[in-house]
C-alpha cells in the first residue's frame, strides 16, 4: 500500500524552510509553506561572506575535527556537541549538493571551489559566492522548491503572517492560523506537524542587520503557547556594521578575511606622535583581525566608547581595504562594496569604511532537541528562531550551515514522525474555528485601539532600551532598570492609536500585534541575561561593588565577571508564565562530553 | 542642504486594487544619508500630510533594505529602481512616487509580481538533479562561465526591467527580460544544460524572446547591473539554432 501522504506545516521560506520542505517532498509528504514574503526575498539572503565546510581544496590538512573545535571553542562551550559534531560532519556534502543545483560558486583557476578565511578559524574553509552567498543558496533551494510547486507537492501562502499554533485535546499541535497580509483575511489550517523556520529575534532592537521581517514574532507567540526559549541572552553582535537610523548595513566578515584591517587614530604612547593603532593585531596578536564577532566588537566598544579613541557622536572606528588592489577586491567582494558606495556615497577601495557594531544574530531561540522538536509534541523548529548549533557566539560563515542542516534534519524528521502515528487526533472543526475566532477577535479589536501612542514610535524606543542595556556590555543595574522600563512598554502597548481602521493590507494593524509579541521576547532575552551571572562569549557582565557601581581595575579598565562552568555551563531555558505576562528562567544540563572545556582566549593560537 | 531643511514628497496612493489613485504630499525633516525607504518609515512614525490631515500610514513593501531582496521597487520621480537606495541627496525635489503599474496594485506603492515567478516556472527555472541527497559529486566548472552564472544569478526578481520594458503591458503576453535571461543561466550550468531545449522551446512560445523589441530599456534600469541585452542577443541566437534543429530534426 502507498504510503499516505503526511502534509507538514513550514512556516518560513528561508533556507531552513526550504531545505526542510525539499526533505519532506522528496519522501513523499506535502508541504503548505507560508512566508511573511514570496520566499526568494527572506533574509537568508542578506548572507554576505560564505559557508563553513571543510574541504580542503587549499592543501592546508583542514579537518573536520578542526572545524568541530572550531565552532565549540568559538561558541564558549555552550553548544550541545552532539548536534555540532552533526552539522560540521554534513557541511561538505551539503556544499556538492548546493554545487549540483547551480549556486554560482566563486571558483579557483582549476574550476574548484575557492575558499577564503573567516573569524575564528586559522584555516580556510569558507566556500563563497563572491559576497552574496546568502543570496546564492537561497535561490537554488527557491528554484528547487519551485520545481515541486510545479509537481503539485508544494503549496505557497506568500504574503501570509503566522498567528498562532493550533493543538488538539491532548496539546498536540495539528495547525496554524495565519492572516492573509493582503486581503487580512484570517484562516485555520490543519497538518500532521508544523515546523517554525521564522529567522532570528533582530527587530526587537530597532535597527540591526536584519530585514524588517525578522521580528521574533512567531517565536514569540509559540513562546506564550507554552513553548521554551533557550539561551536567548547571546545575541550577536557584529563587529563591521554601516549605522543607518532605517537599518544597520552588515560589512561582511570576508572584509577581514581579505586582509581588512581595523584601527583607529591615537596618539603614540611613548613618542607623542598621531598614528593608525591597528588595536585588534595589537590586543589579539594570533588571531588579529579575524578574531570572532563577540571579540571584536568588545574591543571596538573598549576603544571608543572607554577609551575615547576613534570618531565620536556617531561612534564609528575604520575598517580597511585601501591598502588591498582594486582589482582583487572587486573578484571576491565585488558585492558588498558596490552596496557601500550606494548607501553612503563613498568607494571602499579608495578610503577606509566608517563602521559600529550592531545587533546581527540570535544565538539563543526555541530549545529543540537534536531531532528539532520543541517541547510541545507537534511542534517543530529549524534555523535561527531555534536554539542549536552555536552556544554563546557563533562563528562566522556557520550561520548558512546551520540553517540548512538544521532544514536537513528537522524536514526528514518531521514526516518520520507523522507517519510514526504519535500525532493524535486531527482538529476538529469547532477547534479550527475557535482558534481563528480569537484571532479575529484580536486584530479587530487592534483595528479599533484608538490611544495616543504611535506603534512604530514605541518600536523605537523598544529598540533603544535594548541597545541601552542588553548589547555588547552588560550589568545588573542596568538589566533590573530594562525589565521595569520593558514592563512599562507593554502597558503602553495598550494606549496605542492606529490611523488605518481598514481591513485590506492594513500593515499598521499587524505590525502592533508583532510589537507586542516583540516586546514581550524582549523580556525573556533581558531576564535571562540578569540571572546569568558571569560572562561567556556574546554575554559579558560587568562586576559592580556593594555599591552598585561598576569596578574597574587598575589601568581604569572595567572588570568582567569570568565564565563559570560549574554554575552556568547550562542552558538558559524561559518559559512564559501567562498570568503574570513574565519569563521564568531555569537550567538544563546539555551534552559536552566530546571537547573538554578550556578557557578561550584570542591573544594566543587555540590549543587542543 | 541644510539639517533643519524638509523633503517634500508627492505620493501616489490607492486604497484598494479597484479603487482610484490620489496624491498626498508629506513633508520629512532631511537628514544626511537619508533614503527613500527610511523617508517612508519616518511617515510611518507621524502619518500627517502637509495639510495636516491625519491619514492612514502609506503602505510599501520592503525586506532587506540592502539592495539584495528585490522587495522596494517602486517609481521614483518616473524611473523604477529599489527604494532603500534610493539617496535623497542625489534625486531632484519634491520627490515622486508611484507604484509600478505594470504590475496590479495591491495598495499604494505595493504591487503584486507573482506573475514573475510564474514565468520562472515557464521557463524551468532550475537545475534538474536527481535529489537532494549528498552521494554525488558535483562537476568541476570553467571559472570563466561560472562568473557569467554569478553576474546573472543576481537577479532578484525585483521588476524595474519588467516597469521599464514597452513590450510588457496589456498589449503583449511577454514574460520580461528578467525570467528570459534566467533561462541561460541555467543553460550555462554543466547539468542544468541538459535541458537547455526545454528552455529554449519555452522561450519561442507566445510570450517568449520574440516578443522582446530590443529597446535597450532593461539594461539600463537594471539595479544589479546584469547585461540584460547581451543574455537576450545570446538566446535569441540560441532560440534560433534550436528552431533549426527541431526544423532538420538534430
Amino acid at each position: 500500500m502507498a504510503k499516505a501522504e503526511k502534509r507538514v506545516i513550514v512556516v518560513g521560506g528561508g533556507l531552513s524552510g526550504l531545505m526542510a520542505t525539499i526533505k519532506i517532498v522528496e519522501d513523499g509528504g506535502v508541504v503548505d509553506l507560508f512566508s511573511y514574503c514570496p520566499v526568494k526575498r527572506s533574509h537568508s539572503l542578506c548572507a554576505q561572506g560564505g559557508i563553513n565546510a571543510c574541504m580542503d581544496t587549499k592543501g592546508e590538512k583542514d579537518s573536520v575535527y578542526e572545524h568541530f573545535d572550531d565552532t565549540v571553542y568559538g561558541g564558549d562551550f555552550l553548544a550541545d556537541q552532539l548536534a555540532v559534531k552533526g552539522m560540521v560532519e554534513a557541511a561538505p556534502k551539503i556544499i556538492k549538493m548546493f554545487d549540483r543545483m547551480g549556486v554560482p560558486f566563486t571558483r579557483t583557476p582549476e574550476g574548484t571551489l575557492d575558499l577564503r578565511n573567516f573569524g575564528g578559524q586559522k584555516n580556510k574553509r569558507t566556500v563563497f559566492a563572491g559576497s552574496t552567498t546568502g543570496q546564492q543558496l537561497l535561490y537554488a533551494l527557491d528554484e528547487q522548491v519551485r520545481k515541486w510547486e510545479v509537481k503539485g507537492k508544494v503549496k505557497k501562502y506568500e504574503f501570509w503572517e503566522f498567528l498562532r499554533a493550533i493543538k488538539n485535546k491532548d496539546g498536540i499541535v495539528r495547525g496554524i492560523v495565519a492572516q492573509n497580509m493582503n486581503s487580512n483575511e484570517i484562516v485555520s489550517f490543519p497538518a500532521d506537524v508544523v515546523i517554525l523556520a521564522t529567522g532570528g529575534p533582530g527587530q526587537v532592537y530597532g535597527r540591526c542587520t536584519a530585514s524588517t521581517i525578522c521580528n521574533g514574532s512567531a517565536v514569540s507567540a509559540v513562546y506564550q503557547q507554552g513553548a521554551e526559549i533557550g539561551n536567548p541572552e547571546f545575541l550577536q553582535i557584529h563587529p563591521t556594521a554601516i549605522p543607518g537610523s532605517d537599518k544597520n548595513r552588515l560589512m561582511s566578515e570576508a572584509c577581514r578575511g581579505e586582509g581588512g584591517r581595523v584601527w583607529v587614530w591615537r596618539k603614540n604612547p611613548e613618542t607623542g606622535e598621531k598614528e593608525r593603532w591597528y588595536f585588534l593585531e595589537d590586543m589579539y596578536p594570533a588571531y588579529g583581525n579575524l578574531v570572532p564577532r563577540d571579540v571584536a566588537s568588545r574591543a571596538i566598544y573598549k576603544v571608543v566608547v572607554h577609551m575615547g579613541l576613534g570618531m565620536q557622536n556617531p561612534n564609528r572606528v575604520y575598517l580597511d581595504l585601501s591598502h588591498i588592489p582594486a582589482d582583487y577586491l572587486e573578484r571576491k567582494l565585488g558585492g558588498i562594496l558596490e552596496m557601500y558606495t550606494d548607501f553612503v556615497g563613498k568607494d571602499p577601495r579608495e578610503v577606509p569604511m566608517e563602521i559600529f557594531p550592531s545587533i546581527h544574530y540570535s544565538m539563543g531561540g526555541i530549545w529543540v532537541d537534536r531531532m528539532h522538536h520543541t517541547n510541545i509534541p507537534g511542534l517543530m523548529a529549524s534555523g535561527e528562531c531555534d536554539y542549536q548549533y552555536h552556544g554563546a557566539n557563533r562563528l562566522g560563515a556557520n550561520s548558512l550551515l546551520s540553517a540548512v542542516y538544521s532544514g536537513m534534519v528537522s524536514g526528514p524528521e518531521a514526516l518520520r514522525y507523522a507517519r510514526a502515528g504519535e500525532t493524535g487526533e486531527p482538529l476538529t472543526k469547532e477547534e479550527m474555528e475557535a482558534a481563528r475566532k480569537e484571532c479575529v477577535a484580536e486584530f479587530d479589536k487592534i483595528r479599533q485601539m484608538n490611544g495616543t501612542e504611535n506603534a512604530k514610535r514605541l518600536h523605537h524606543e523598544l529598540g533603544d532600551i535594548m541597545y541601552k542595556y542588553v548589547s555588547v556590555e552588560r550589568d545588573n543595574n542596568g538589566l533590573d532598570q530594562c525589565l521595569k522600563e520593558l514592563k512599562d512598554l507593554l502597558k503602553r502597548w495598550d494606549n496605542i492609536g492606529v490611523t488605518d481602521h481598514g481591513s485590506w493590507a492594513n500593515q499598521e494593524a499587524m505590525f502592533t500585534r508583532q510589537l507586542r509579541n516583540m516586546i514581550v521576547y524582549a523580556m525573556a532575552i533581558t531576564k535571562a541575561a540578569r540571572l546569568r551571572d558571569e560572562s561567556r562569549g556574546a554575554h559579558a557582565k560587568i562586576v559592580l561593588d556593594a555599591n552598585g557601581e561598576r569596578v574597574t581595575d587598575e589601568k581604569g579598565d572595567l572588570v568582567f565577571m569570568n565564565r563559570d562552568d560549574e554554575k552556568f555551563m547550562r542552558t538558559t531555558i524561559v518559559s512564559f508564565d501567562k498570568e503574570k505576562e513574565e519569563p521564568v528562567v531555569t537550567y538544563r544540563e546539555f551534552e559536552h562530553s566530546l571537547i573538554k572545556p578550556r578557557l578561550r582566549n584570542y591573544a594566543v593560537a587555540k590549543k587542543e | 542642504m541644510s539639517d533643519n531643511q524638509k523633503v517634500r514628497f508627492i505620493i501616489e496612493r490607492q486604497d484598494s486594487p479597484d479603487s482610484k489613485p490620489y496624491t498626498e504630499e508629506f513633508d520629512v525633516d532631511y537628514r544626511p544619508g537619508l533614503n527613500v525607504v527610511a523617508a517612508l518609515m519616518e511617515i510611518q512614525q507621524n502619518p500627517v500630510t502637509v495639510d495636516g490631515k491625519k491619514v492612514a500610514p502609506v503602505v510599501w513593501e520592503c525586506n532587506c533594505l540592502e539592495k539584495v531582496c528585490g522587495a522596494c521597487m517602486m517609481v521614483i520621480n518616473g524611473k523604477a529602481r529599489q527604494a532603500c537606495c534610493a539617496l535623497i541627496d542625489e534625486l531632484k525635489q519634491p520627490i515622486r512616487l508611484a507604484p509600478a503599474r505594470t504590475f496590479p496594485v495591491v495598495r499604494d506603492l505595493m504591487v503584486d509580481r507573482s506573475v514573475m515567478f510564474e514565468s520562472l516556472k515557464k521557463i524551468q527555472g532550475w537545475v534538474e538533479i536527481d535529489g537532494s541527497f549528498d552521494s554525488v559529486d558535483a562537476p568541476r566548472q570553467n571559472p570563466y562561465t561560472a562568473q557569467v552564472a554569478y553576474e546573472i544569478s543576481h537577479c532578484m526578481t525585483c521588476g524595474c526591467c519588467l516597469e521599464a520594458c514597452p513590450n510588457v503591458g496589456p498589449q503583449s503576453d511577454f514574460i520580461g527580460p528578467a525570467p528570459t535571461v534566467q533561462a541561460y543561466l541555467f543553460n550555462l550550468h554543466p547539468i542544468g544544460k541538459y535541458d537547455a531545449p526545454k528552455r529554449l522551446e519555452a522561450l519561442m512560445q507566445k510570450g517568449g524572446i520574440t516578443s522582446c523589441g530590443n529597446s535597450q530599456n532593461c539594461v539600463e534600469v537594471c539595479p544589479k547591473s546584469i547585461k540584460l541585452t547581451t543574455y537576450l542577443a545570446q538566446l535569441n541566437r540560441d532560440v534560433n539554432k534550436q528552431a533549426l534543429r527541431n526544423i532538420f530534426n538534430v
